[in-house]
């Protein structure tokens, strides 16, 4: 009994002695957030190497201070994500959090964040709408935009330059795609688009055949905004059941994780328009340099996706925003808050700044997958829409009157 | 006794129908209306409550070829389970190697048919090392076994995580399967009078046949000869079967061979037609967990018939209800754990 006691006291202390490693006034403790296992796992790897640009860039320190990286791994799934914040919160001691990735994450550690007022939680690339615009957390900042604000453009692009009438849509069941299928419909029902049908399909499905059967013939186009191993499952069934119905994309189904799988999607995917908060072929300056930043990581993509690209952002923000504070989170984060609230700062892709939610306001870019020289599938920049906020320009009380995106809302059929 | 019996049985078939002929009768009367509705083109109403005829066959058929790679990857975990009372839960990783290793094979050399043989091939000598060296050793052991497999799973997530890293892969098909079949199904009719006909991809049609084959030869394998007799024997009674003079351990190979062959197979075709990623182990063993819960254990046939259902229930839960589509399997399983705890085709021990 006694032995086992000690045993217990002497586990007890191998637990508590990472947080006390936190004393050590010299390094700063940055919880890295991301999905390094389950079906986005190539997006979670890639958000990390665009984490870990934004901290080569400052060679590694802030302030005066080493940063210490502690990753935390979750499967896209919302329990798993508040599982792994904890971890890193309540066992790593970590006073500033970057992450999650996926949208039902976000809006999960969004609900952990009330609980934990001390601590500052900076998004990673999650984009459900509700996690800053209905019921926000005063401690949870996003620099990367919203699946909504992602869309900007794009309804009114498929609608007037591609004359598509009548779009289905196809998106996963949960909270990003809600987000994501709201921002195109706002666009194009107002422009007069019809939506007769969408599915939902559960997250990780495999098989797509029966839903492809499903989608109606008379459809001008497909709306697909499924990510990861799914829209690679989709799309290779699709052209194997020989569909020709020409695809709009979400943003993450034309993303560099998808785009550069192997086998014969390629065909499919030529030509697709989408919109994000990036494209491959952006000209500007500041873009090709965080290119070149990004491929010196080990395993990068040919051009980084938008995972590493908001990993970046929100990374690159809390670097700024703890240089300011001179790395002093020892008062529960107060002035770091503060100090994030008010940063503006310019990005590879154009400004970005906070509104009262915390939510960014940022460029959104509308692309079109092409084949670029060395035969890789690039988005390329077709416009800019410059500073889109999170009601999408349409005044904010009317735009909440809009509702809570979910499955039946909106509808134009 | 048999007296007794009399005036009951012959009332009854007084009545005009004996119990077989009245099961008979819902048969043919089940056969017709699913060939009507395969057949005959679907009046406005029901179109209107089915999304559409071709959504309806095309799950339908979906159903059975997804059936067809379940049954696959299940039989092979039945079969190791009948003989051995072992739940090899690895099984699944069987299955991920098996389709990475086809992926490998076919990426390299370019032909498809040499990666199908490598995955059964490769998977079938890792099987019997796992037999010979892990298995072997904990005999008699189920709940360190079943624990151990656990381990091995786990371990063998982590490696291919490290060697495949987490992307998706797609094995690709040789020409000669691609495309697509036309069915001799009407799915509307246009207004000009001419006729839409189904089309089927033909490499599902292809995964189908294959599952049926294997089932077939699997039976007759198990039914129709010396080895089959040995580990239907062995599945009756392990020791006696020792006792007469068989060499059990090679028997128990065999069996550990041909099951772990059959998930790498499964892998590769099931790799082609859909795609290889992390987390496809954990996903299929739980696929081939259900179908054997469902069929009963140790049982081929009971695999195919649980394969059948649950294939179908995905499907056609993915279509008309696909928010609650993951429900309909486990409801089935649930029904089936309350009526008949041994499974549909289980013997009860």
């Amino acid at each position: 009994m006694h032995r086992r006691t000690l045993l217990a006291l002497a586990l007890f202390t191998g637990l508590t002695a990472p947080s006390m490693a936190l004393a050590a006034d010299d390094t700063i403790k940055i919880g890295l957030l991301a999905t390094f296992e389950g079906p986005f796992t190539v997006l979670g790897e890639d958000g990390e190497r665009g984490a870990m640009t934004a901290v080569a860039e400052t060679n590694g320190t802030v302030a005066g201070k080493k940063i210490e990286i502690v990753k935390g791994s979750s499967d896209a799934s919302p329990d798993s994500a508040v599982r792994a914040a904890r971890k890193l919160v309540e066992q790593d001691g970590v006073k500033v959090l970057v992450g999650p990735l996926s949208g039902d994450e976000g809006l999960a550690v969004k609900d952990y964040a009330k609980t934990k007022p001390d601590v500052t939680f900076i998004n990673g690339t999650s984009a459900a709408q509700d996690t800053t615009l209905r019921n926000p957390a005063e401690n949870f900042f996003r620099f990367s935009t919203d699946g909504a604000q992602w869309m900007a453009g794009l309804g009114t692009y498929a609608f007037k330059d591609k004359g598509y009438k009548k779009v289905a849509t196809v998106a996963e069941d949960y909270s990003f795609p809600y987000t994501q299928v709201f921002g195109f419909m706002a666009e194009f029902c107002k422009a007069g688009g019809h939506v007769p049908s969408k599915s939902w399909v559960p997250i990780g499905n495999k098989d797509f055949s029966s839903v492809i059967a499903a989608i109606p013939e008379d459809v001008d186009a497909i709306y697909v905004a499924l990510g990861g191993a799914d829209a690679v499952n989709f799309l290779t069934q699709y052209q194997q059941a020989g569909g020709t119905a020409p695809l709009i994309g979400g943003s993450i189904t034309v993303d560099q994780t998808v785009l550069t799988s192997k086998g014969k999607l390629r065909d499919v995917l030529k030509g697709t328009p989408s919109a994000g908060p990036t494209a491959d072929t952006n000209d500007a300056p500041a873009w090709k340099s965080f290119v070149a930043a990004y491929a010196k990581q080990p395993g990068a993509f040919p051009s980084p996706s938008l995972f590493a690209h908001g990993y970046y952002v929100n990374m690159k923000a809390t670097l700024l925003a703890l240089d300011q504070v001179g790395g002093d989170v020892s008062d529960g984060g107060k002035k770091l808050r503060e100090a994030l609230s008010k940063l503006s700062f310019d990005t590879p892709t154009g400004k970005v700044s906070l509104d009262k939610n915390r939510n960014a306001v940022a460029d959104i870019f509308l692309t079109e997958v092409t084949e670029g020289s060395d035969g890789n599938l690039l988005n390329k920049l077709v416009k800019v829409v410059p500073q889109v906020n999170q009601t999408l320009g349409i005044p904010e009380d009317e735009f909440m009157k809009l509702g809570a995106v979910n499955r039946d809302n909106p509808s134009c059929p | 006794m048999s007296i007794l019996d009399q005036p009951s049985s012959s009332s009854l078939s007084g009545g005009g129908v004996t119990r077989r002929q009245a099961w008979g009768l819902v048969g043919l009367l089940a056969a017709a209306i699913v060939a009507w509705l395969v057949f005959a083109v679907w009046p406005a109403w029901l179109n209107a409550i089915l999304i559409s005829k071709k959504a309806f066959v095309s799950a339908v058929l979906n159903g059975l070829t997804l059936a067809g790679l379940y049954f696959l990857v299940a039989s092979g975990f039945t079969l190791i389970f009948g003989l051995m009372r072992n739940i090899n839960l690895a099984h699944g990783s069987l299955y991920l190697l098996g389709a990475y290793i086809g992926y490998e094979v076919t990426s390299r050399t370019g032909y498809w048919l040499l990666g199908v043989a490598a995955g059964f091939a490769v998977l079938a000598i890792i099987g019997v090392v796992m037999q010979v060296f892990v298995f072997r050793r904990l005999e008699g052991d189920d709940l360190r076994q079943t624990l151990v497999t656990i381990g091995i799973s786990i371990v063998a997530a982590d490696l291919m995580l490290a060697v495949w890293a987490g992307g998706t892969y797609q094995i690709a098909t040789p020409e000669w399967l691609d495309g697509a079949l036309t069915l001799p199904v009407i799915t509307a009719v246009r207004s000009n009078g001419a006729s839409v006909f189904l089309t089927y991809p033909l490499y599902r049609v292809v995964v189908l046949a294959a599952a049926i084959v294997i089932g077939v030869g699997l039976w007759l394998m198990l039914n129709k000869t010396r080895v089959g007799m040995m580990i239907r024997a062995g599945v009756d009674d392990r020791a006696m079967l020792s006792a007469s003079g068989v060499n059990v351990h090679a028997v128990f190979a065999i069996v550990f061979a041909v099951g772990a062959g059959l998930a790498g197979f499964a892998g590769v075709v099931g790799g082609s037609a859909l795609s290889v990623a992390p987390g496809e182990d954990v996903r299929y063993l739980l696929a081939s967990l259900v179908v054997v819960i469902v069929g009963g254990m140790g049982s081929i046939t009971g695999a195919a018939i649980g394969a059948l259902l649950i294939g179908l229930a995905e499907q056609i839960g993915l279509v008309y209800f696909p928010t609650y589509g993951v429900v309909l399997t486990f409801v089935i399983m649930v029904v089936t754990l309350a009526v008949r705890p041994q499974g549909i085709m289980g013997k009860a021990r």
